[in-house]
């Protein structure tokens, strides 16, 4: 690779503007990031100097026109949503893949992974809108009433499975060919050689898939909006309506004022610590540290 | 003793095959359901006149006309000002820093962590920047400049993706006849990438269309014809989750608002993944 670097000689004044616009453009973009953190912060800070960060999560309720600020609820909200559609996005999705290289015939193969690509740009106020007019009437005539977290899990589920799929079809596509040609040598049928040869190579890019949907899945608001119910309560089953850090932010900023609106930026801080969280742990997968 | 191996891994094998299989098929047929659904529904309520008729009733009855107008100005917005910047910013990370240099790492770790912002958090963001500090107030223009924030990462991934697929003599034959870098980026580079670019616009597109909650505090949900940038104006995104929402009734335009959206966003990804295979000759994923 050979770079226009700017330490090789360069005559043209023309070149050292250019290189200063060019490092302008470079640094708004990578200033946005600290930007945000910079502005959730400023708008959160009133709240967290007068009211402390511990009462977010020992106050009876949340009520914050009466100054209760619980946070509990919605946190448990998003991580029962998440851990459920991981849990069932990340097998299906997995399974998808294998599907593609392994199992499908080539004329039914580019077809399916076209359609998982669709899968990826359907909007998400459009797959809330089919879970809220389809969906949830449907679970609730199985057990009333209807807008709940088995919803939330189901609609999630399809819309970060096409990220899994997606992740892991590349990271088997990483595989290098001799590895498989090795097995067949060997005699291996093909789940052995799936399971004993494919997945151990493929590792690490199916982690960066999960830690990927995971973050799609904590950070989804309009359809989990739509089809959980919104009621600020722990869920005690997979029918009790529930609300998610990300859908009260939605819900209240319209008519948020004061010290409300402090609260709704503090849970803005703490889903940008979840992704930075992950983010983290993406990278040190990348780097081969854990798995090589 | 074999035998019973043998059989033990057919079984096995014959397991696999049936869960892999069946996982494909649930996983077309809700997406068949979906589509079909909205398919059914919406397609009798299209018409020229839907398209371009004023909502009336809180968009019960009419069209969606200033609502696409709406969204074409607030994706003009953000492309115009996410273009420049994300290229610039391409051009920088693929041509002119290793990959070992601070500015250059610390520039993509950020960009890393932005792609990763949940959408509703730059809704936020919008709302207390360019909302409040900038006093641009409820508009096109504070909705335009969140998203363009939002789709700087996929812009400037693929871009950068583009330049990296030229190949090297290109800049060495430019520097032996002493061009400078500037007329070597715009006379050589910039065309040779520009697969790479087009992909990442149309990709940025099609994020910037889809989004919802980033525009519900930063573009508003007025359903008027806007008049200039500083007016408050309704995404389609936001108009469909409105309806469905809000107003009771709203279904049916609900159903046919999601199939324009919907048909776009096919259109719009379709045009980046034949650009990819056919131009750059590899594929990009973003997720």
């Amino acid at each position: 690779m050979t770079l226009s670097s700017s330490n090789t000689l360069s005559r043209w004044p023309t070149d050292r503007l250019l290189l200063w616009l060019l490092r302008g453009a470079a640094a708004i973009a990578g200033a946005i990031v600290l930007l945000i953190v910079a502005f959730l912060v400023m708008e959160a800070l009133p709240v967290l100097r007068h009211v402390g960060v511990a009462r977010f999560f020992t106050d009876p309720s949340w009520h914050p026109a009466e100054g209760f600020y619980n946070l509990t609820p919605m946190l448990w909200g998003t991580l029962f949503a998440m851990v459920g559609s991981v849990l069932i996005a990340t097998p299906l999705g997995i399974l998808s893949a294998v599907f593609c290289h392994y199992y499908a015939p080539p004329v039914v193969a580019r077809p399916y992974r076209r359609l998982i690509e669709l899968l990826a740009g359907i909007p998400s106020v459009v797959y809330g809108f089919w879970g809220l007019v389809v969906l949830v009437p449907l679970i609730g005539a199985i057990h009333p009433p209807g807008p709940s977290l088995l919803a939330g899990i189901v609609i999630l589920t399809i819309m970060i499975l096409p990220t899994i799929a997606l992740m892991a079809d590349a990271g088997l596509a990483n595989v290098p060919q001799q590895y498989l040609r090795g097995a067949a040598a060997l005699g291996l049928p093909r789940w052995a050689t799936i399971r004993g040869v494919v997945f151990p190579a493929a590792k690490s890019g199916l982690f960066t898939g999960v830690i990927l949907e995971t973050g799609r899945a904590i950070g989804e608001t309009m359809a989990i909006l739509m089809v959980c119910g919104n009621v600020v309560q722990t869920p005690h089953s997979l029918f009790d309506p529930i609300r998610t850090l990300t859908a009260n932010i939605a819900l209240e900023m319209a008519y948020a004022v004061g010290d409300h609106r402090a609260a709704l930026f503090v849970s803005g801080l703490v889903l940008m610590g979840m992704i930075a969280a992950l983010v983290a742990a993406a990278d040190w997968i990348s780097h081969g540290r854990i798995y090589g | 003793m074999v035998k019973t191996l043998e059989r033990n891994l057919d079984g096995r094998e014959l397991l696999a095959s049936t869960l892999v299989w069946s996982a494909a098929a649930l996983v077309t047929a809700t997406f068949c359901w979906l589509l079909w659904d909205i398919l059914w529904h919406g397609l009798s309520q299209i018409s020229w006149t839907f398209l371009t008729a004023l909502p009336r009733n809180a968009g019960r009855e009419g069209g969606i006309g200033p609502i696409l107008v709406s969204t074409a100005l607030i994706l003009g917005v953000c492309l115009g000002v996410s273009v420049p910047i994300g290229v610039g910013t391409a051009v920088l990370l693929a041509e002119f820093t290793t990959d070992a240099s601070l500015f250059g790492r610390l520039t993509r770790r950020s960009l890393d962590v932005l792609s990763g912002v949940p959408s509703i958090v730059f809704g936020l963001f919008g709302n207390a920047f360019f909302c409040k500090t900038l006093g641009l107030g409820f508009s096109i223009l504070s909705g335009g400049l969140t998203l363009a924030c939002m789709v700087l990462p996929i812009l400037i991934r693929s871009t950068e993706e583009g330049f990296r697929a030229v190949p090297a003599g290109y800049r060495l034959s430019a520097a032996a006849l002493g061009l400078s870098r500037t007329t070597t980026l715009f006379h050589l580079l910039l065309p040779a990438a520009g697969p790479g670019l087009l992909v990442g616009l149309v990709l940025g597109v099609g994020r910037a269309i889809a989004e919802t909650a980033a525009l519900i505090f930063t573009s508003g949900y007025v359903d008027r014809m806007p008049e200039s940038l500083l007016d408050s104006g309704r995404a389609l995104s936001i108009h469909i989750f409105d309806l469905s929402m809000n107003v009771s009734g709203g279904d049916a335009n609900a159903y046919a608002s999601a199939l324009v959206l919907v048909v776009l966003l096919l259109a719009i990804n379709g045009t980046a993944s034949w650009l990819a295979e056919h131009w750059l000759h590899r594929r990009i994923v973003t997720v």
